[in-house]
């Protein structure tokens, strides 16, 4: 951690990551950076990061920062002045508008803005430009949980809260991945299942880290959750496990939900036929959940990322209806959100099959926001949903898009062709921190440099509706200016001012609140009524609350332990859900299916995460997994390269055999972007089906076939300066300490390497050449310090990235170090540490390797030892796997990625 | 009674020799030897350190003279011998009493080559062989004499560090495109000659000198392609000849060298040569590893044992202008063999590896020599390298610890 100076005060904020809104204490040390610490008051984390938040200091620098806003030119991109920017924006989407209507115009906004940019942004296009073509990055990650709990609760209403994880006496997780996703809130349920012995269970097509810790682990078919949860409604009738007195009077459907559930999995032969999972796994698990009055079921991604999200969802929440096992302590139904102010997007609105402040397209909703915003013009029916958005982008209706803070060039299913759609625009604005990425690429015609976290100032709503401080804690760079900021000025140039002529964000969030409040009276689930007065200074001050904050109301930290609902009747609904099937089908030509996901320590589409070194070392190269079996079967082996295919796009990724992958199943991470790896952006692989009800799309199920691909050569550079490396070969950029790395491979000749070393070296350049063994290595030295040098070889003899990385982050190599650098190996004579597991702290698997060949048998032997896993934890179920490997097999395990 | 044994030749190969005898075979000879030169035995390989002040003219002696009398060698230094006659065993020296022998062993090595171009005897022209060369030498130094070295072989690089060590603005001219082409391939020979010119040596390749200009001393030389250089001293270092008049007067079969079969005698019985000027299998060497092998084996035969030379495989392990050089076999790089280099120029560091059939077959490093004895064992013993090809240019600790 670097030295703070003592006059620089400690900052709370928020972390920027995931949703489960970790408190974090950021310390400026004056040059641009920060100290970054959990926060111990924080009742999200009381003190835990996980590795991502650890790292976030590492992520702070200018480098590729927007700095000034830009617009094209015949030359490219051009610096221009804020006002004759705001002026062209303003401008050309009046003149759009005038043409073509509001529908012809679009925001696309993210579920990193604060919950005050949102706010503004969903106002001026739904309120002022009078459309609700205003979506965002959260349709592809939490809208089927929306659509569920409002078919269900008749609001989008998480109903519990942390608290419950900690209380409950069984876990069950479904598609979340919580020990690499949300990692401090996976730590919070171990100690519940360390403390009090609550049991977990796993229900994932993958065997993740998630379910190394489950008592049950259920490796169901994909896309077969509904049938499992509606064997479980009827196992729950069938065994009296129902609340009989909770369906009557707080609830109807229910008899509708369980005939459909009956005819869809009426036994557990019939669930197990299903879902492909064993009659005694799935037994076990009724009998588990219908003898626990104490259960929560967190679901995520790989529940609502599917064309039957929405119906998954519901099948969940029939279960905890049906045993009234809702709002109650320890005993809930729990969405995990992705995103940091995904819960706080929802809040505003700013999806576009919501309104406002959880209102609906509904007439009295839109008369009421009509009225609060006097917004004569405010749009009446539902715009745009993501994927659609951009089919009408495609299709030349939608002609001017506004992107805030995403990249959908990488992130949106069928991404080439998002990418084609982004092509076509008249107008095309993006407001970025960064200078560079896939979106923006594509050919942006204005970039607005907008304010990054820690620059930025406002609220965030985390997964159990507790609303946190983003503080500022850094000098906004160069001309950055808060995303709110940009739209009120664009909202005034179109004429707008006097609904836009907000001063601070403090200034958005009271009008915000008054409007979670405005003739609310309790029929809508969230009220922060209570803060529609808060001063600039209580803002500032503002700690962490949980909605609903109702005027003159005690608080609640849960919702509908008896009833309470938002339906008219005020009534819970059972929705009868559809049999499950995936979108597509698995052909000859296509034999597998592609899932997606995130892994431990990179977040999206890096261009954050992407910039720390600690945080590159766990898993460097976008890769696909691949069960042993189908590894056989279509010829590719661990550690080599793929091509994988579906009807949409083409990747090339490297291998990793494992068991750990269902058959006929891959999976890929989402994080790898054009601007990070080379034929890795994964979402040109996935189909673009949507669920009727949320429009999320089914990232997690795409027909795929893979084939080996050739590489002879592997290799990888290592400089201070960005390079630009040849197009033949295969890259994936990783950050390192003191520059930049690249891990690659390729077909070309080594000759060719060695020109384009020469050609992007000067002066001081060592070589080691071994053509005939197919090695060539080169450095090239400034003042003593490596200041560029690559390593090209046969697979298994490319050189040591972890080796040479130390050498490349130090300030100068002794005469030693310099005359062994291009051995590729390390030189100090110690055991190589190997690839990085507990990113916290560094410790590689080499080195807990020999530990455990030592005698360490346990994660806490390790950590007493290395201190490995005794900070976020994250890597704990690695260290527990490394530990049954080692001792199963006496020798070191097989990598989990290649990249060494 | 011991058996009459004469070295003639007072030089390193002889000084071994006598090592080796006293180790194998003590007490069976009488063993005389005969040199010309006025001193005991010394090491000619750091003659340039003397020249360039780094030790002591005292200090090169091979032994002291109570060494060569523990052994009971009777040495006659400043003699010289002027004929052998075979059939009586006898050596003649110039104004001395003739002695006989049993066994003769020649160790007369050999001298400096003048090049024969006009103006070659004029005073200041000299040659850098042994220690009253170097005598002379730094005299030059000392005066500032401008110095133009002929010949850019070992020889000629000691000789231009010396004197530039010692004080001397100096010129090397050589005839090859490269340094030490004999011992180095293009880019060790690129590199030794920048890290030589950082020395504050001018060196001039292609350079064919055609005149020694000057009245009666030297005023400078003149190349084939016209340049002029100023001069005040010229060293001849452009080669060496095996000095073998002795024996060819004797009637023993001579070619370059005097030829000698794998057991080291010559064509009489009983006459024995080693060293610079024995010519083994039609090769002379001029190197003093060769001669100290072919003195280890002709001491075991003189001692009865059943033993053969075959030659040797040549390496060059020693540090030429204060830069570390080791060449040895194949160092270029024949039809059908492999390449492994490692540069770093700027650290002054040339490493080539040429691999043949699985072996390694010859080596050339610059600059870092530390490895060099381990890979000249891996040349000489011809053991496959498939296992440590990866990392035997970075050392044998690496390339062992795997």
């Amino acid at each position: 951690m670097s030295a703070a100076d003592p006059a620089l005060r400690t900052v709370k904020t928020t972390c920027a990551y995931c949703g489960v809104g970790c408190g974090v204490l950021a310390t400026p040390d004056g040059k641009g950076g920060a100290a970054i610490a959990g926060d111990p008051d924080h009742p999200a984390n009381f003190g835990r990061l996980c590795s991502k938040g650890s790292a976030l200091g590492e992520t702070l620098g200018l480098a590729n920062r927007l700095l000034h806003p830009m617009i094209r030119c015949d030359k490219g991109m051009e610096r221009i002045a804020w006002s004759d920017a705001l002026d062209h924006v303003a401008h050309r989407f009046k003149h759009i508008i005038a043409r073509d209507g509001p529908g012809a115009v679009a925001f696309y906004l993210s579920g990193q803005l604060l919950t005050e940019d949102y706010y503004v942004a969903n106002k001026l296009m739904k309120g002022f430009i009078g459309s609700a073509n205003v979506d965002t990055n959260s349709r592809l990650c939490m809208s089927s949980s929306v659509a569920g709990h409002r078919r269900a609760f008749g609001a989008d209403t998480v109903p519990g809260c942390y608290e419950d994880l900690e209380q409950a006496d069984l876990l069950v997780l479904v598609g979340s991945n919580a020990a690499w996703c949300h990692p401090v809130l996976f730590q919070r349920m171990l100690a519940n299942k360390q403390q009090r012995g609550a049991r977990i269970v796993v229900i994932d097509p993958r065997r993740t880290d998630t379910s190394e810790d489950a008592d049950l682990f259920l490796g169901l078919k994909p896309g077969t959750d509904t049938a499992l949860f509606c064997g479980l409604l009827v196992h729950l009738a069938d065994s009296g496990a129902l609340d009989h007195t909770y369906i009557d009077c707080y609830t109807n459907g229910f008899d509708e939900a369980l005939a459909r559930a009956r005819g869809m999995a009426g036994s557990v032969g019939a669930t197990a036929l299903a879902t492909g999972l064993s009659e005694q796994d799935v037994a076990t698990f009724f009998k588990m959940f219908a003898s626990t009055p104490r259960v929560v079921t967190l679901y995520s991604q790989g529940v609502n990322q599917s064309a039957q999200g929405t119906d998954k969802v519901n099948a969940i929440l029939n279960c905890h209806l049906a045993t009234g096992r809702i709002g109650k302590i320890g005993a809930s139904p729990f969405s995990l959100t992705g995103q940091p102010n995904a819960m706080g997007g929802r809040e505003v609105g700013g999806l576009a099959n919501q309104l406002a402040a959880h209102m609906a397209f509904t007439p009295p909703d839109i008369d009421r926001v009509r009225r609060f915003w006097k917004a004569p013009r405010i749009a009446t029916h539902e715009g745009l949903k993501a994927v659609q958005m951009f089919e009408a982008i495609g299709r030349g209706e939608i002609k001017a898009l506004w992107v805030m803070g995403t990249n959908p060039a990488v992130s949106l299913p069928d991404a080439d062709a998002a990418r084609e759609a982004l092509r076509k625009l008249e107008l095309f604005v993006v407001s970025e921190n960064v200078r560079s990425n896939d979106t923006v690429d594509v050919g942006a015609h204005v970039l607005l440099p907008a304010q990054a976290w820690g620059e930025k100032s406002g609220t965030v709503t985390n997964s159990e509706r507790r609303i946190s401080r983003q503080r500022a804690f850094l000098e906004s760079p160069g001309e950055a200016q808060p995303d709110w900021w940009i739209l009120c000025e664009v909202a005034r140039r179109l004429g707008f001012g006097a609904a836009f002529d907000f001063k601070s964000a403090a200034d958005i969030f009271r009008e915000h609140a008054a409007l979670s409040a405005f003739e609310n009276n309790g029929i809508r689930d969230f009220d922060i009524g209570a803060l529609t007065s808060l001063s600039d200074e209580a803002f500032d001050a503002m700690a962490p609350v949980q909605w609903p904050m109702r005027q003159h109301a005690s608080p609640q930290p849960r919702f509908f332990a008896e009833g309470g609902f938002f339906a008219n009747d005020r009534k819970a609904r059972f929705v009868a859900p559809e049999i499950p099937t995936l979108r597509t089908e698995t052909t000859p030509a296509r034999p597998l299916r592609l899932n997606t996901g995130r892994i431990r320590d990179q977040w999206h589409t890096m261009t954050r995460t992407g910039a720390s070194p600690r945080l590159g070392q766990h898993l460097p190269e976008p890769f696909v997994e691949v069960h042993p079996d189908d590894a056989l079967r279509y010829g590719v082996s661990d550690g080599s390269f793929a091509r994988v295919t579906t009807d949409y796009g083409q990747c090339t990724l490297r291998v990793v055999v494992s068991e750990r992958q269902q058959r006929g199943m891959l999976f890929a991470p989402i994080h790898w972007s054009e601007a990070t790896a080379t034929d890795a952006r994964v979402g040109s692989l996935v189909a673009p089906f949507t669920d009727p009800f949320s429009g999320q799309p089914e990232n997690k199920a795409t027909p795929a076939s893979i084939a080996p691909y050739e590489y002879v050569f592997r290799g990888f550079a290592l400089s201070r300066q960005p390079l630009q490396l040849p197009a033949h070969a295969w890259v994936a950029r990783v950050a390192v300490n003191g520059g930049h790395g690249y891990l690659f491979a390729d077909n070309a000749d080594l000759l060719g390497w060695q020109l384009w070393l020469r050609m992007n070296t000067e002066g001081d350049l060592a070589e080691y050449k071994d053509f005939g063994g197919g090695i060539y290595r080169g450095a090239s030295f400034n003042a003593g310090r490596i200041e560029t040098c690559l390593f090209l070889g046969p697979a298994d003899d490319a050189g040591d990235w972890n080796a040479v990385k130390s050498l490349f982050a130090a300030d100068a190599l002794s005469d030693a170090q310099r005359r062994m650098l291009l051995s590729g190996k390390s030189a100090d004579g110690l055991a190589n540490a190997g690839p990085i597991v507990c990113a916290c702290f560094g410790v590689g698997r080499a080195t807990i390797c020999d530990t455990i060949a030592a005698g360490a048998g346990s994660p806490a032997e390790i950590g007493a030892q290395l201190k490995a896993g005794t900070n976020c934890g994250s890597c704990i179920p690695e260290l527990k796997r490394l530990i049954a490997q080692t001792s199963a097999s006496g020798d070191e395990p097989r990598r989990l990625t290649a990249a060494n | 009674m011991s058996e009459p044994l004469v070295i003639v030749g007072n030089g390193m190969a002889a000084a071994r020799l006598v090592d080796e005898l006293s180790k194998v075979a003590l007490g069976r000879y009488a063993i005389a030897v005969i040199g010309s030169e006025p001193r005991l035995a010394y090491n000619r390989v750091l003659l340039s350190s003397v020249l360039a002040g780094e030790t002591t003219s005292e200090d090169i002696e091979l032994q002291p003279a109570s060494w060569w009398r523990d052994r009971g060698v009777t040495v006659k230094y400043g003699c010289i011998a002027t004929e052998i006659d075979v059939g009586r065993r006898e050596l003649k020296i110039e104004g001395e009493e003739s002695i006989t022998f049993s066994k003769l062993v020649l160790t007369t090595g050999s001298s400096a080559l003048r090049l024969n171009v006009p103006g070659a005897e004029l005073a200041g022209v000299h040659t850098f062989r042994d220690s009253r060369d170097v005598d002379l030498l730094l005299a030059f130094a000392a005066r500032k004499t401008r110095v133009v070295v002929i010949g850019g072989g070992l020889l000629g690089l000691e000789a231009a560090y010396g004197l530039a060590k010692a004080g001397a603005p100096v010129t090397l001219v050589h005839l090859m495109d490269r340094l030490m082409e004999r011992q180095l391939d293009a880019p060790a020979g690129a590199l030794l000659k920048s890290l030589v010119e950082q020395k504050g040596i001018e060196i001039l390749l292609e350079a064919s000198t055609a005149r020694i200009h000057g009245e009666n001393r030297v005023e400078g030389v003149e190349l084939a392609d016209g340049r002029l250089i100023k001069a005040d001293g010229v060293i001849f270092a452009a080669g060496i000849r095996p000095n073998i008049a002795l024996a060819k007067e004797a009637g023993i079969a001579v070619n370059r060298g005097i030829v000698v079969d794998d057991c080291l005698q010559t064509g009489a019985e009983g006459v024995f040569a080693i060293g610079e000027c024995a010519e083994h299998r039609g090769i002379c060497y001029g190197l003093v590893e060769p001669a100290y092998e072919q003195a280890r084996v002709l001491a075991r035969h003189l001692a009865g044992q059943d033993v053969a030379y075959a030659g040797s495989i040549v390496a060059t392990n020693l540090k030429v202008s204060g830069v570390s050089v080791f060449s040895a076999g194949d160092f270029i790089g024949a039809e059908g063999s492999e390449s492994i280099v490692f540069s770093d120029v700027n650290h002054g560091t040339y490493k080539k590896l040429v691999i043949a059939d699985g072996r390694l077959t010859g080596a050339v490093l610059i600059g870092d020599t530390s490895d060099a004895l381990w890979y000249l064992d891996l040349i000489r013993s011809a053991r496959p390298i498939a296992k440590i090809r990866g990392d035997m240019m970075f050392g044998r600790s690496l390339a062992e610890a795997a």
